[in-house]
Formats: C-alpha cells, sequence, structure tokens
C-alpha cells in the first residue's frame, strides 16, 4: 500500500466553528444500553472498523463517535488494540507494513480512508504524542519550529511567536524561556513529554492523540499532563490511551473500553469495543458487566 | 571464617572463574602481541630510516640521485587519486544506501539482488577491480588511459561497497521515534528524512568513509595495474593527468638494488603510516565530537 497521497480537494474539512464541549444526543439516561453514543458533529465516526496486520486481525467491529473539544480515553488490557486504533486514527498504522483498516472511518464529513485523502495532511490536522517522549536532537527552539517549519514557510518572527504560544500552552514555557538554544535531549522526562505536547500544538491541530502519554513519567510530572489535558480540551480534541484507571476517571469525559476475544478461527485473539459511554458512568454504573469487573480491578 | 547469609564472598564456583581469568588473559596477550607487532615495525622502520626524515623527503622529486630523491609526486599523486575516488564514490554510495534503507520499500527481487550485490562487491579482491579498470576504463570503452580519472574511478569501486555498507548502519542506528514524531506533525516522508534521518546518519557516515579511505590510501595492487609503478617526477595536474602513488613509489626504490634507496624506501613507509594514523585519528576525534554534540 501506497502511504503518502498529496493533498486534495476532496479532503478539506469545513472549517465552521464545532460546538465546544459536545454532550452527546442521546445520554445514558434516556438511551437503551445498546445504543451507541451519538454526538452533533463528532469529529470521529468509526462504522464497523477492524484493522490487521497480515492475516491478523487486531482488533474489529469497533462502531463509536468521538465528540469534538472533549477528551476521550480508551481503556482495556494489553494487546486489545488500543494503540492500533488509535494509530489508525490519524494513519500512522499506515506506516507499519501489512496493517490495513476495513470499514468506514469519517473525520468529519471526510473519509480517511479514501483514496484521494493524503495521509500527511490528515496527520497536520491529528496529531499524536507519543508513549515514549521523543523530542529530536535538536534546541528546544528547533523542536518546537519543526512541524511549522515543514508545514509552511513560516517568518523568523512568526516562528518566535508560535514557540512562545507553543509552550506556554504546553505550561513549559517559564522552565525554559532562558534556554530555548539548548538540547532538548537535556529536559527531564517530564518537561521532555510536554515539548512534545507543544511540538503538536505548533502545528495547530484540531486533535491530538496521545498514547500511555505518562507512563514513563513520575506522579507529579503526571499530574502536570492531566492539568494540561484539562486545559487543551478547550482548544483540541483529545483521545488517550491508558492503562491508568485513575487517569481516565480524572481527566475524560467519555470512556471506551476494548477487550480481547477468542478467535473461533485462530488461536489469536481480536479486540473488540465492549462499551463506550460516559466516563462517570462507566466508573459508576456500566451497562456491561464485563466493564464492571474491569475498572474495579477484578479483571485484566 | 563462618559463612552467614550476608557473606559478601563472591559465590561463582572456581570453575566459572578459571574459565573468566584464561579468557582475560587470552584477551590481553592478543591485544598486546598485535601491538607488539605494529611498535616493532615502526621502531625499525625509525631505526633504519629515522635520520632521513626532513621536509626534503616530502618536497624532492623521485630521482636516481640519492641526494635529491624524494616522494613529492607519489603524495601528491595519492592525494588526487584517493580524493577524486572519494568525491566519486560518496555521493553514490550515500544515495544507494538512502535508496536501500528508506525508499526502496519492502524487500523484493530487485532490492534483493542488489543487497546480494554489494555484499559481493566487497568481497572481490582488489586485483580484480584493477584488471576491471585496465579493460574497461584505462583500455577498452572508456580509454582513459594510465591517468588519475582512471585510477580514482577504480578505487572508487573499491571502497563504494564499504561506503552503502557503513552508510545503511549509520541510518539504521537513527532511533525511528525521530521520524514518526516528524511524520505526525505532517512532516513528509522526504522531509522527515531529509532534516532528521540525514543529519543524525552523518557522523557515522563520515567517520566510516574516513576509514575506508584511509585503506584505500595505502591500496595498491589495483593501481599496478594501472601504470602507477612509473617514474613520475611531476605532481598531477588533473584527472588526464600520468601519476604515481605512495606505496607504489616505496615499492620502487624498495626494490632498487643500492642500500640509500631500499633505506629511502623505509622512510616513505613511516610517511604513509604517519598519514593513515593522521586519518584514523581524525575518525576518532570527529566521532568523539559529534557523541558529545547532542544536536543537529
Ligand atoms: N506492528 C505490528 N505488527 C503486527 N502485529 C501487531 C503490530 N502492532 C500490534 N500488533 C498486534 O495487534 C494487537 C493489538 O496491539 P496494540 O499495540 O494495539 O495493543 P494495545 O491495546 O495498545 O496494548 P498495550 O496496552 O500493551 O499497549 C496485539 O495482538 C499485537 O500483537
Ligand atoms: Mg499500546
Amino acid at each position: 500500500m501506497s502511504m503518502i497521497f498529496r493533498q486534495s480537494q476532496a479532503n478539506k474539512v469545513s472549517k465552521e466553528e464545532p460546538k465546544k464541549g459536545s454532550s452527546p444526543m442521546n445520554s445514558s439516561a434516556t438511551r437503551k444500553p445498546s445504543e451507541p453514543l451519538k454526538f452533533v458533529d463528532p469529529v470521529f465516526t468509526l462504522k464497523d472498523v477492524a484493522v490487521s496486520y497480515g492475516d491478523f486481525v487486531a482488533v474489529s467491529d469497533v462502531n463509536m463517535q468521538i465528540p469534538s473539544h472533549d477528551i476521550t480515553a480508551f481503556i482495556g488490557p494489553s494487546g486489545c488494540g488500543k494503540s492500533t486504533l488509535l494509530r489508525t486514527l490519524n494513519r500512522t498504522n499506515d506506516l507499519i507494513p501489512g496493517a490495513k483498516v476495513h470499514g468506514s472511518l469519517f473525520y468529519h464529513d471526510a473519509d480517511l480512508y479514501h483514496p484521494s485523502a493524503s495521509a500527511v495532511e490528515v496527520r497536520r490536522r491529528i496529531g499524536m504524542v507519543f508513549q515514549k517522549p521523543n523530542p529530536f536532537p535538536k534546541s528546544i527552539y528547533e523542536n518546537i519550529a519543526f512541524g511549522p517549519k515543514v508545514n509552511g514557510r513560516p517568518k523568523k518572527s512568526e516562528l518566535d511567536d508560535i514557540v512562545e504560544k507553543s509552550l506556554k500552552s504546553a505550561a513549559l514555557w517559564d522552565e525554559v524561556k532562558d534556554r530555548l538554544n539548548e538540547s532538548a535531549l537535556g529536559l527531564s522526562g517530564g518537561q521532555q513529554q510536554r515539548l512534545c505536547i507543544a511540538r503538536s500544538i505548533a502545528v495547530e491541530p484540531e486533535v491530538i492523540l496521545m498514547d500511555e502519554p505518562c507512563s514513563a513519567l513520575d506522579p507529579i510530572a503526571t499530574l502536570r499532563i492531566e492539568e494540561l489535558m484539562a486545559e487543551l480540551k478547550k482548544q483540541y480534541t483529545i483521545v488517550i490511551v491508558t492503562h491508568n484507571m485513575q487517569q481516565a476517571a480524572r481527566v475524560s469525559s467519555y470512556t471506551a473500553f476494548y477487550v480481547t476475544e477468542v478467535n473461533l478461527t485462530s488461536d489469536r485473539r481480536t479486540g473488540k469495543l465492549v462499551e463506550f459511554n460516559e466516563t462517570k458512568k462507566m466508573f459508576s454504573t456500566p451497562d456491561d458487566e464485563r466493564t464492571e469487573a474491569y475498572v474495579t480491578g477484578k479483571m485484566g | 571464617m563462618a559463612t552467614t547469609s550476608t557473606s559478601l564472598q563472591s559465590r561463582v564456583s572456581l570453575d566459572r572463574r578459571i574459565k573468566d581469568f584464561t579468557f582475560t588473559t587470552f584477551l590481553s596477550i592478543s591485544i598486546v602481541a598485535s601491538l607488539a607487532f605494529i611498535f616493532y615495525i615502526i621502531y625499525r622502520l625509525y631505526n633504519n630510516a629515522g635520520f632521513l626524515l626532513s621536509w626534503d623527503l616530502v618536497t624532492f622529486f623521485p630521482s636516481y640521485d640519492i641526494d635529491t630523491a624524494g616522494f613529492q609526486s607519489s603524495i601528491m599523486g595519492s592525494i588526487w587519486v584517493v580524493g577524486f575516488a572519494t568525491l566519486f564514490a560518496v555521493p553514490i554510495g550515500v544515495m544507494t544506501a538512502l535508496y536501500l534503507e528508506e525508499f526502496a520499500g519492502k524487500r523484493n527481487r530487485f532490492t534483493a539482488l542488489l543487497e546480494l550485490n554489494i555484499q559481493n562487491l566487497a568481497g572481490v579482491p582488489a586485483v580484480v577491480f584493477g584488471l576491471i579498470g585496465l579493460a574497461f576504463i584505462a583500455r577498452g570503452p572508456l580509454s582513459w588511459g594510465f591517468t588519475v580519472g582512471s585510477a580514482a574511478i577504480v578505487l572508487a569501486m573499491l571502497i563504494l561497497p564499504v561506503i552503502i555498507i557503513i552508510t545503511r548502519e549509520a541510518i539504521r542506528a537513527v532511533p525511528p521515534s525521530y521520524k514518526e514524531g516528524a511524520l505526525a506533525l505532517g512532516a513528509t516522508h522526504w522531509q522527515a528524512v531529509s532534516k532528521l534521518v540525514i543529519p543524525s546518519a552523518v557522523p557515522g557516515t563520515a567517520t566510516g568513509t574516513i576509514l575506508a579511505v584511509s585503506r584505500a590510501i595505502g591500496e595498491s595492487a589495483p593501481l599496478l595495474l594501472l601504470g602507477a609503478l612509473s617514474f613520475v617526477t611531476f605532481n598531477p595536474t588533473g584527472l588526464d593527468s600520468g601519476f604515481t602513488i605512495l606505496p607504489l613509489a616505496i615499492f620502487k626504490y624498495a626494490s632498487d638494488s643500492r642500500e640509500e634507496f631500499q633505506v629511502l624506501a623505509s622512510a616513505g613507509s613511516l610517511i604513509l603510516l604517519a598519514i593513515l594514523f593522521a586519518m584514523n585519528l581524525f575518525a576518532i576525534l570527529l566521532r568523539d565530537y559529534t557523541l558529545r554534540k547532542r544536536n543537529i
């Protein structure tokens, strides 16, 4: 599969103002348990999505919508396909040889996997923060400036502004403003991760995907990132994968719980979406007993 | 002494310790032996010809008169030939490596064939490249004659596989997270490669290339076939110039029946060794410097 398509008109998304802090059109109070959550102008709409690596189906039958300007958490036991699914949301999975996406996956009203959709353009709009902080071996300034530079030719003064604004949004400015030209590799792990968040903010994406962004950090650094996320959700849509139940409960408004189910045809296991609900409900009175077992620590 | 539960005595068995000791001793002996050998050669050369070391040695041209005989034209010849060989081989080698690592995509027959060929080329004896150069470059289709250009092409062929292999290693050593990070910001594949992968691979490539080139300086067999073993009393002036090289100038003096010229050959060997040491030292310093410098 070829990976990078040029940007196409077909993929341009209308820039209409999304409703901030969308609430579901059918909240759990009025909805039958089997009915999926629906939102006004969701950022992502997944229909019968399955992802496979070669012959192996890693995750299948995913139907869900992800609301804008809010935080959605993916939880579930190891290997249930959380990272896989997250990567398909910005076409990072394209880069893995043999990976294939089935079903339909819409970003607003644009088909993410339409042949004319450009993966490069998709990734500019949908940023990603990785599990291990991965600053470039460049200065702090150049790390932030990298995204704007590859996406255009900003003037020096514009870049200066972007760098300052992004670092401020990521709550890192005060700590690094006197050493912008020093290597980013000299920062602490928590600072590096905030730098990576600042770096993705710098290209002004609409969505930030985070795959276990705090798993390499200590509790204090974790708390800072969580506060940061709460701040960021005013402007960005965030999808976070986490193994930390308290974290999911603290930061997210909606939670999707996945499990692995044994295949009848092979001994490999396939990930399935068990339940997608308001986080409050997921952690108090979930619809599915497997969710309850998992969040209370009786499973996984 | 009673063995308590907090005993810090080694619990590794005697048998293991003997094995460890034997192995360490064997390693140390090997290192000492190879170093001793090198120092012995240098000592002998210096003892033999040290008194000859002076600028005259590098400023005088070859001569039948021992009082005015030196190595200038062969040193310049080596610099010209090896310089152009590097100029030819590095761009082709680096681009081949970049293609194979970053753009060839999935392994297919073509890339497998290419890889097999590169491995094979690296193992081909140098003199075979000399024969190819003689048949196809100096004579045959290209007919460039016994010139700096012909010699540079032959040496380029010789170091090309090494440069490709070294560059691929250097590219593979770049953490994949750099590329992932760049792509996640909306960079194209080429932007990620040119702005992060290539700059990160430069130090490794440069160090390896210097080592490959320093091998090429000492190489004499292939150029023997390209007429480098001649009495050349002028420096090269271009790619079409005739030439000789330092190792062969040494060989020529050493095969002279007069003893003074054999001593002169020893002095030439000292110059060659000095050049090689200087290049290797430079490669090491470059590596250390780039390791210390964290930003690209
Ligand atoms: N690059 C790959 N190639 C082949 N199989 C893969 C690849 N990446 C993941 N898988 C498989 O897909 C399944 C889902 O993996 P994934 O990494 O998405 O799980 P996860 O839910 O993120 O797990 P974790 O919580 O441990 O991070 C696993 O069975 C895994 O072995
Ligand atoms: Mg994962």
